[in-house]
C-alpha cells in the first residue's frame, strides 16, 4: 500500500481545510451556538432564572378561601400572577399574553369547604387555557390543586364554616372540594387548536428567511460575474436596481409562503380563523423583510463566501431568539424580552394570531408594524452600504 | 465621439491607468492592446460608465460620461469579457431581459432580439438553454446581449478569449457586419492578429499608460524592418562570421541564430534577401528551408515596450 499517497492525500485535505478559516469558524461556532443556546433554554447549569408560567387569576369570590389561594399561586416561583377580571383573562388568554387563567367563582370558599367532607355541590373552577400550552395548564391545574386543598382544609379545621364540624367529616372521609372545567380559548370557538399552525408558522419564517439569504448570495455571485457588468452598463440606478431585487424577493417568498401553507391547509387542518386580511398582510411584510434583510446582507458582505457565513449565524439567531424552533415561553425571562426585538418572534406570534388563535385584523396591526418597519430599516441599511460604483 | 482624456483610475496603490487619452471618431474600429492587466478592462469600465476616473474623463459627444451616466448608456453597448448571460435561462430569455434594461419591451424588442441572434448566428437555438451552448455560442449571445436597444458604439472587451479557432472566426464575421452597419467598436484583446484584422487604429497600453495610438500601417513603420526571413540549414549551424556578414549588409535590420538556422529582419525582399543568400551560400551552409513574412505587431509590441505581449508569445513568433 502507498502509505506515503495516503499521508499525502490526507495533509492535502486538512491543507484546504485549514485554507478556509471562515468554513472552519462556522462549522465550530455554529454547533457550540446551537448547543450554548439549547443548553441553557432547558435549565443550564441551574444558574439561570427560569421563564415564569404567566397565569391570571379572576378572584370572583373574594373570601379569605380565594384570597388565600391567590397570594399563594403568586407567591409560586414556577407562576407570573396577575390579578384580573373575567373579560380581561379572557381577552389575554386569547391573545396568547397569559398561558392560564383561574376563575375561582361566586361562594367558592364555603361551597369548598363544606364540599371537602360531604363531597356534595362542588363549586366548579373555570381554567381558560392558551390551547398550545397544554403544558402549562397541567402545571397551573396541580398546582391550584395543592394551594387550594392547604388553604380549603385549614378553612375546614379552623371551624369557622357550618355545623359539619371537622372531626364528622373526617369520619366521613374527604373528598376534593372542587371540580376545574377546562375551556381551550380562541377567538373563533369553531376553530379547535392545531399544533400544527404553530409549527407552521415557524418553519415558514425559517425558510422564507433562508430564501432572503439565498437571493443575497445569489447577488454577490452576480457581482462576481460579467453579469454584473451589463447590469452596470445598463441605464440603471442603485435604487432601482435595489428595489427590483426586493420586489422580486419579496413575490419569490410569497410563492414560497402560499405553497407551504396551502399544504398547510390542505393536509395539516391548518384554519386561518382570525383575519385573512390580516394573515395576507403578515405574510407580505414577513416577505418584504426577508427580501431586504437578504439586500442588507449583501451589502455588508463583501463576498458571497463572507456574507454566507454572516447570514448562516444571523439567521440562526433570528430563528432561535424569534421562537420557530422551540416556544418562547419556555424561555428564560431576560431571553423573553429580548425575542421581541427580532421580527421572527412577531412573524410566528402574529401568524400564530391569524390562524388558530383567531384573533382580528387589530392583533396583525403590530406584528405588520414591526416586521414592515424592520424591512424599511434593512433597505435603507442596504441603499447606504451597497457598493455601486466601482 | 468619444474623447477619453488623461484618464486615472488607481486600485489602492496600484496605478490600474495612468494619463490615458485618444480620440474614437464615430464609425472607428479601435482596438486597446496590451497584456494582461494592462488597464484595458478599467478604462472599457470608465468608457461605459461602470467605473468613475480618478482623474480625467471621458466625454461622449461633448458629455462627460459619469455625469449623465444613464442618458448616455443608452448609445453604448459593453461586451464584458466575463460571460454575462444566465445559464440556466434560455438564449430569448437572456435577451428579453437585458432589452428589458434599457426600456425595450414587447414587438420591438422581440424585433431587436430576432435581429441580434440572427447576427450573430443563433436564431435557431433562440429557445435553447445557455448551458447547453458551446463556449464560441456563449460568446455570440453575450455579444448579441449588447446590441439590443442599438448602441451607436460597442465596448468589446476580449470577446473572442478562450474560444476555438472556427468560434473567433464566426465572432470576426459578426464583428465585420457591425462595422459594415456603420457602428463604433473598441475592441480589447492581447491577440496582435485579432486587432491587425478588424481595427482601424491600435491604442496600445502597457501598465496602464499609453504606449502608441496609430493605425496598423503607421504602427509598423515604426519598426526599422518589414520584411522577415526565416532559414534552416541542413545539418550545420551559422557561424558568428556568417551572422556578423549578414548584419554589416545594407537593408538587413537585424539577425538572430535560431534553433536550426537564422531569422533576418529586412527593409524588404529585393537586394538584401539577394545578398544575404550569397553570404550563406559562400559559407558552404546548404539552406532546408526558407519562409518568409512580414514582421508582426508583437514586434512592434516588443519594440515598443521591451517586453512581450503575452507570456511565450516571442517564442512562438521565432
Amino acid at each position: 500500500m502507498n502509505y506515503l499517497a495516503i499521508r499525502a492525500l490526507i495533509r492535502n485535505d486538512l491543507r484546504i481545510y485549514m485554507t478556509d478559516r471562515r468554513a472552519m469558524m462556522i462549522g465550530v461556532l455554529v454547533p457550540i451556538l446551537i448547543a450554548a443556546f439549547f443548553g441553557y433554554v432547558f435549565g443550564g447549569n441551574g444558574s439561570a432564572e427560569a421563564g415564569k408560567i404567566p397565569i391570571a387569576v379572576v378572584d370572583e369570590d373574594d373570601s379569605d378561601v380565594s384570597r388565600a389561594i391567590a397570594a399563594d399561586l403568586a407567591a409560586e416561583p414556577l407562576l407570573a400572577m396577575q390579578a384580573l377580571d373575567r373579560t380581561e383573562a379572557e381577552r389575554r388568554v386569547r391573545g396568547g399574553k397569559v398561558q392560564v387563567a383561574a376563575i375561582i367563582p361566586k361562594n367558592f370558599g364555603g361551597d369548598a369547604t363544606r364540599a371537602l367532607f360531604s363531597g356534595q355541590t362542588k363549586p366548579q373552577v373555570e381554567l381558560l387555557i392558551d390551547p398550545s400550552q397544554a403544558m402549562s395548564s397541567r402545571v397551573v391545574e396541580g398546582l391550584l390543586a395543592q394551594h387550594g386543598m392547604q388553604e380549603i382544609t385549614k378553612e375546614a379545621f379552623s371551624g369557622a364554616s357550618d355545623g359539619s364540624g371537622p372531626a364528622a367529616g373526617l369520619q366521613r372521609g374527604l373528598s376534593m372540594p372542587y371540580v376545574v372545567a377546562t375551556t381551550k380559548m380562541t377567538s373563533a370557538q369553531k376553530v379547535p387548536y392545531s399544533s400544527y399552525a404553530h409549527s407552521f408558522a415557524g418553519m415558514t419564517t425559517q425558510f422564507i428567511l433562508l430564501a432572503g439569504i439565498d437571493a443575497a448570495i445569489v447577488l454577490l455571485l452576480t457581482r462576481e460575474r460579467g453579469l454584473w457588468q451589463r447590469l452596470r452598463s445598463a441605464p440603471l440606478s442603485k435604487t432601482q436596481f435595489l428595489l427590483a431585487r426586493t420586489l422580486a424577493t419579496t413575490l419569490v417568498g410569497l410563492f414560497q409562503f402560499v405553497l407551504i401553507y396551502a399544504a398547510a391547509i390542505g393536509v395539516f387542518g391548518v384554519r386561518i380563523g382570525g383575519s385573512v386580511i390580516g394573515f395576507a398582510a403578515i405574510a407580505v411584510a414577513l416577505c418584504l423583510l426577508n427580501a431586504t434583510f437578504g439586500l442588507m446582507l449583501a451589502s455588508i458582505g463583501r463576498s458571497a463566501a463572507a456574507t454566507r457565513g454572516i447570514a448562516v449565524i444571523a439567521t440562526l439567531l433570528l430563528v432561535m431568539v424569534g421562537g420557530a424552533w422551540v416556544p418562547s415561553f419556555i424561555f428564560p425571562k431576560w431571553l423573553q424580552q429580548v425575542s421581541l426585538a427580532t421580527p421572527t418572534r412577531w412573524a410566528v406570534d402574529g401568524l400564530d394570531a391569524m390562524t388558530w388563535r383567531s384573533l382580528g385584523l387589530d392583533a396583525a396591526l403590530p406584528p405588520i408594524l414591526v416586521l414592515s418597519g424592520s424591512a424599511l430599516l434593512c433597505l435603507a441599511i442596504a441603499i447606504w452600504q451597497f457598493r455601486w460604483e466601482e | 465621439m468619444l474623447s477619453i482624456s488623461h484618464l486615472q483610475k488607481r486600485f489602492g496603490e496600484r496605478v490600474a491607468v495612468d494619463d490615458v487619452s485618444f480620440e474614437v471618431r464615430a464609425g472607428e474600429t479601435i482596438g486597446l492592446l496590451g497584456p494582461n492587466g494592462a488597464g484595458k478592462t478599467t478604462t472599457l469600465s470608465m468608457m461605459s460608465g461602470i467605473a468613475r476616473p480618478d482623474g480625467g474623463s471621458v466625454s461622449f459627444d461633448g458629455q462627460i460620461v459619469h455625469q449623465d451616466a444613464n442618458h448616455l448608456k443608452m448609445r453604448v453597448g459593453l461586451v464584458p469579457q466575463d460571460l454575462a448571460l444566465y445559464d440556466e435561462l434560455s438564449a430569448w430569455a437572456n435577451l428579453e431581459l437585458f432589452g428589458g434594461l434599457y426600456g425595450l419591451a414587447g414587438a420591438r424588442l422581440a424585433t431587436r432580439a430576432d435581429d441580434a441572434l440572427r447576427l450573430v448566428g443563433l436564431a435557431d437555438r433562440r429557445r435553447d438553454r445557455v448551458k447547453e451552448f458551446s463556449g464560441g455560442m456563449k460568446r455570440r449571445l453575450n455579444i448579441a446581449g449588447a446590441l439590443l436597444h442599438d448602441p451607436e458604439l460597442v465596448l468589446l472587451d476580449e470577446p473572442t478569449v478562450g474560444v476555438d479557432p472556427q468560434s473567433r472566426n464566426a465572432i470576426f464575421e459578426n464583428l465585420e457586419e457591425l462595422k459594415r452597419r456603420g457602428k463604433t467598436l473598441v475592441y480589447t484583446t492581447h491577440y496582435m492578429e485579432e486587432a491587425e484584422r478588424l481595427c482601424d487604429r491600435i491604442v496600445i497600453i502597457d501598465h496602464g499608460k499609453v504606449i502608441a495610438n496609430d493605425t496598423v500601417h503607421g504602427l509598423y513603420r515604426r519598426l526599422p524592418a518589414s520584411r522577415v526571413v526565416a532559414l534552416e540549414f541542413d545539418g550545420a549551424t551559422a557561424t558568428d562570421a556568417v551572422l556578423a556578414g549578414l548584419g554589416a549588409l545594407t537593408g538587413i535590420c537585424a539577425v538572430q541564430r535560431t534553433a536550426a538556422g537564422v531569422r533576418v529582419e529586412m527593409e524588404d525582399f529585393g537586394t538584401p534577401l539577394a545578398r544575404a543568400l550569397e553570404i550563406i551560400a559562400g559559407a558552404g551552409l546548404r539552406v532546408a528551408s526558407l519562409e518568409t513574412g512580414r514582421t508582426s505587431l508583437e514586434d512592434v509590441f516588443i519594440a515598443l515596450t521591451g517586453h512581450a505581449l503575452r507570456d511565450g508569445a516571442k517564442a512562438d513568433a521565432s
